[in-house]
C-alpha cells in the first residue's frame, strides 16, 4: 500500500504538471465565481452524502482513500496519525504499514510531501488544508463536488465541474469513476418581461468512458471519503455523543428529583 | 393565606461556637437572613421567573469555562486559530469546555431574552424598578459587547469580517467617526492589534463590568422586591410582623424551584452542546471554520443570531448613517420603557386588548427581524424588514398613546395563586 501511496503522489504530481502549465491565477478566479447557468436548476439539495461517522468501517475505508488520492495534494495539518488510529481502531502496525507514509512518526500531524510553493506553480493556488473542510462548507459540499466532475476539453485539466465550475483541481478520480459528460435538456422560460426564453438545464450524466468502478462502487467510494473528512472536521464527535447521552440521563435523574424535593417544600405555600 | 418560614423579619438570633465567633467578624447569618431567608419573594411567580436564575448560572458557567479556555488559547494573528483548533482536538474535554463556551454565549442571550419580556409581560420595568431595569439593560449591553468580542477572538473568517462590518459602523460618527475607528482597531484595518485589545477586553474589562453590573442589578431587586404576574405591589399587604402576606421567603421556596428550572435548562443545554453544537450553523456557523481571511469576503456576512434583529433593522435603510443610528436606537429605546408605558395598570393579564396587541405584533417583528437579518439583504427580505422595522418602532413611539386607550381589567388587591 505505502508503494501505491507514493506511486500515486508520483503520477498525480505529474499528470498536474502536464495539466497545469499555464493554469495560473485565471483557475482562482474562474473558481470564486457564482454557479454555471442552467447548472443551478438542478435540485442540488436531493445529493446528498448522508454520512455516518459512528461506521467505522465508511471511516477506515474513507482514511485510506485519502491517504491514497488526497495525501499527494493535502494536508490534514491539525490531525496527528495516531489519532486516526485510536480513533478509527486502526492497530498500530496496520496504521504504520498503510496510512503513515515511511519516515514519518505516528505522533506526526498529516502533511502533504508537495512543496507548497510548487504547488503553488502547478495550480495556480495552493491546494487547501482539508482539515476542516467538511466544517466549514459541509460534507454534502464535498459530495456534490466529487459526483459532478465531467470531460471538459477546454479546461487545463481536461476536467470541469457542475458545483464549482472552473475547479482548479483535476479529477483525480477519474481513473475510478470513468468521464462522463452533462447531458442538458433545453426548458422554456417565461421572463417578467412576457418573453419566453429556453434555457438549457443540466438533466443528467452520460458515461463516454468507463472507470475502474461501476457507478455504486465509486458512490460508495466518495461516501466513505466525506464521512472520513467530517470525522477529521470534528475528531471529538465520536467521544461527544458517547459521553452526552450518560450526561443527559443523569441531568434528567437530577432535575427529575429535584422537582420531588420542590414539590415536597411547596406543601406548605397556600 | 401564605405559610412563613424562616426567620421573620427582625433580628438574626445569636449564635454560640464558631459559627458565633465567625458571625461577629462576618455577617453570614445576617446576610443569608436578608439576602435569602427573609427575603420576600411573591408567591405567585410563573415559568418567566426562572430566567433570572438562570441567567446568573449561565452567567458563572461562561466565567469558569472561560478560565479554562484562556489556558489554551492564544491571542495573535499567527495563532488564534490554530490555538481553537488545538483546544477542539488534543486538550483533554478541550472540545466540552469550548463548546460549553460557544453554546453558553447563546443560551445567555436566549435566557437574557426571555427575562426581558417577562418584564415587558408584567411591567416590571415600571416604578419603582425604574432603576432596576435601566441596571439590567446596562448588563444587556455589557452583554452584547462581551459576545461580540468573544465572537471574533476564534479568528475564523466570519469573526473577521463580522468586526469589519461592526466596527466600521462607527465611522458614520459625523466628524470623529473615522479617527474613531482606527483608535477601536489599533491600525487601519481588523488586525493583529484588534484582535489582542479584544481578548484583554474579552476576558479582563468587560466580565469585571458585568459582574459589577450584576451585582448593582441583585441590589436593586433587594430594595424594591420582585414584580409579579399580577403586576401588584407586595409589600401593600403586610401581616403584624411586617412580612408580605403574598410573599414566601425566597430560600428554601424559590431555591429548590429555581434548581427544577436549572436542571431542565442544562437538560436542554446538554443536548445542544452534545448533540448539535453549531444548532444547524445558528451558534457556530460554518464560514468561521476557515481562518480570516481579509482577500476572501464570506458569501454573506451575518452576525450570530442574538444580534441579527439590529442588524436587519441596519440594512433596511438605505442610507448607512441612518441605519447605524436607527441600529443604536432600537436598542437605546429599551431603556425608555418605564416612561413610555402610560398604563393604569403594569400586567399584562389587567391590560386592554389594544396593548396586548401592540406587544404581540413587538415580538413577532423582533423574531422576523432576527430571521430576515440571517438571510441576503435581497428583493422581498429587504422590504420585509423594512416593514417590521417600522413595527418595532412603533411600539415604543406610540407605547405613551396606545398604552393609555381601552379599560384595563380590575386589578385583584391579592396575588392570584392556586396550590396545587
Amino acid at each position: 500500500m505505502r508503494i501505491k501511496v507514493r506511486a500515486l503522489q508520483a503520477f498525480m504530481c505529474s499528470t498536474l504538471l502536464l495539466t497545469s502549465a499555464g493554469a495560473g491565477s485565471r483557475l482562482m478566479a474562474a473558481e470564486a465565481g457564482e454557479g454555471a447557468e442552467g447548472a443551478t436548476q438542478t435540485n442540488w439539495k436531493a445529493w446528498r452524502a448522508d454520512v455516518d461517522v459512528a461506521n467505522k468501517g465508511a471511516l477506515q475505508r474513507g482514511a485510506r482513500n485519502f491517504a491514497n488520492y488526497c495525501l499527494g495534494c493535502h494536508s490534514l495539518k491539525y490531525m496527528r496519525y495516531s489519532r486516526l488510529g485510536e480513533d478509527l481502531g486502526i492497530p498500530a502496525d496496520l496504521l504504520a504499514k498503510y496510512l503513515i507514509p515511511s519516515g514519518e512518526k505516528p505522533a506526526n500531524y498529516i502533511l502533504t510531501s508537495m512543496p507548497a510553493g510548487d504547488a503553488e506553480a502547478w495550480f495556480g493556488k495552493t491546494p487547501p488544508d482539508l482539515s476542516l473542510m467538511a466544517r466549514a462548507r459541509g460534507a454534502d459540499y464535498i459530495y456534490r463536488l466529487f459526483k459532478t466532475y465531467y470531460v471538459d476539453p477546454t479546461r487545463p485539466t481536461g476536467a470541469n465541474n457542475l458545483q464549482l465550475p472552473g475547479v482548479a483541481m483535476p479529477h483525480v478520480l477519474s481513473e475510478l469513476e470513468g468521464l462522463k459528460k452533462p447531458v442538458y435538456k433545453a426548458v422554456e422560460k417565461h421572463g417578467e418581461d412576457g418573453k419566453t426564453t429556453t434555457e438549457q438545464v443540466f438533466d443528467h450524466f452520460e458515461q463516454v468512458a468507463p472507470g475502474r468502478m461501476n457507478a455504486e462502487e465509486y458512490d460508495g467510494f466518495v461516501r466513505d471519503t466525506v464521512a472520513f473528512l467530517t470525522y477529521v472536521g470534528e475528531p471529538a464527535q465520536i467521544q461527544r455523543h458517547a459521553l452526552g447521552i450518560w450526561v443527559v440521563l443523569f441531568l434528567l435523574v437530577f432535575t427529575w428529583l429535584a422537582w420531588l424535593l420542590k414539590k415536597e417544600y411547596w406543601k406548605d405555600v397556600h | 393565606m401564605a405559610a412563613v418560614h424562616g426567620p421573620q423579619g427582625g433580628q438574626t438570633p445569636e449564635r454560640k461556637g464558631f459559627m458565633g465567633w465567625l458571625n461577629k467578624r462576618l455577617p453570614v447569618d445576617e446576610f443569608m437572613r436578608s439576602q435569602l431567608t427573609g427575603y420576600y419573594a411573591p408567591k405567585n411567580f410563573n415559568i418567566w421567573y426562572f430566567f433570572g436564575s438562570l441567567a446568573l448560572v449561565v452567567l458563572v458557567l461562561q466565567l469558569f469555562t472561560g478560565i479554562f479556555l484562556t489556558m489554551f488559547y492564544k491571542p495573535g494573528e499567527a495563532t488564534s486559530f490554530d490555538s481553537v483548533e488545538f483546544i477542539m482536538r488534543e486538550v483533554n474535554f478541550g472540545w466540552l469546555i469550548r463548546y460549553l463556551h460557544s453554546t453558553g454565549a447563546s443560551a445567555f442571550f436566549i435566557v437574557v431574552y426571555l427575562h426581558m419580556f417577562r418584564a415587558f409581560l408584567y411591567g416590571s420595568y415600571r416604578a419603582p424598578r425604574e432603576l432596576l431595569w435601566i441596571l439590567g439593560m446596562l448588563v444587556y449591553l455589557a452583554l452584547m459587547a462581551e459576545a461580540f468580542m468573544g465572537y471574533v477572538l476564534p479568528w475564523g473568517n466570519m469573526s473577521f469580517w463580522g468586526a469589519q462590518v461592526i466596527v466600521n459602523l462607527f465611522s458614520t460618527i459625523p466628524a470623529i467617526g473615522p479617527p474613531l475607528v482606527e483608535w477601536i482597531r489599533g491600525d487601519y484595518g481588523i488586525a493583529d492589534a484588534t484582535l489582542n485589545r479584544f481578548f484583554s477586553l474579552h476576558v479582563v474589562a468587560v466580565p469585571l463590568a458585568l459582574l459589577l453590573l450584576v451585582v448593582l442589578h441583585l441590589v436593586a431587586l433587594r430594595q424594591t422586591g420582585s414584580n409579579n404576574p399580577d403586576g401588584i405591589e407586595i409589600k401593600k399587604n403586610l401581616n403584624r410582623d411586617g412580612v408580605p402576606v403574598d410573599g414566601i421567603p425566597f430560600h428554601p421556596y424559590y431555591t429548590v424551584k429555581d434548581v427544577v428550572g436549572v436542571g431542565v435548562f442544562f437538560v436542554l443545554f446538554t443536548i445542544v452542546v452534545f448533540f448539535v453544537p453549531t444548532f444547524g450553523g445558528l451558534f457556530l456557523e460554518g464560514p468561521n471554520f476557515e481562518p480570516a481571511n481579509p482577500m476572501s469576503t464570506p458569501e454573506h456576512i451575518a452576525p450570530v443570531w442574538y444580534f441579527t434583529p439590529y442588524y436587519a433593522i441596519l440594512r433596511a435603510v438605505p442610507n448607512q448613517r441612518m441605519g447605524a443610528l436607527l441600529m443604536g436606537l432600537a436598542v437605546f429605546a429599551f431603556f425608555l420603557m418605564p416612561w413610555l408605558d402610560r398604563s393604569p395598570v403594569k400586567s399584562i393579564r389587567y391590560k386592554p386588548f389594544i396593548s396586548k396587541l401592540a406587544l404581540a405584533i413587538f415580538a413577532v417583528s423582533f423574531v422576523a427581524l432576527g430571521y430576515l437579518g440571517l438571510q441576503p439583504a435581497e428583493g422581498s427580505y429587504v422590504m420585509l424588514a423594512r416593514i417590521f422595522s417600522v413595527l418595532y418602532f412603533a411600539f415604543f413611539a406610540l407605547m405613551p398613546i396606545y398604552s393609555r386607550i381601552g379599560q384595563p381589567k380590575p386589578v385583584p388587591e391579592r396575588v392570584t395563586y392556586h396550590a396545587h
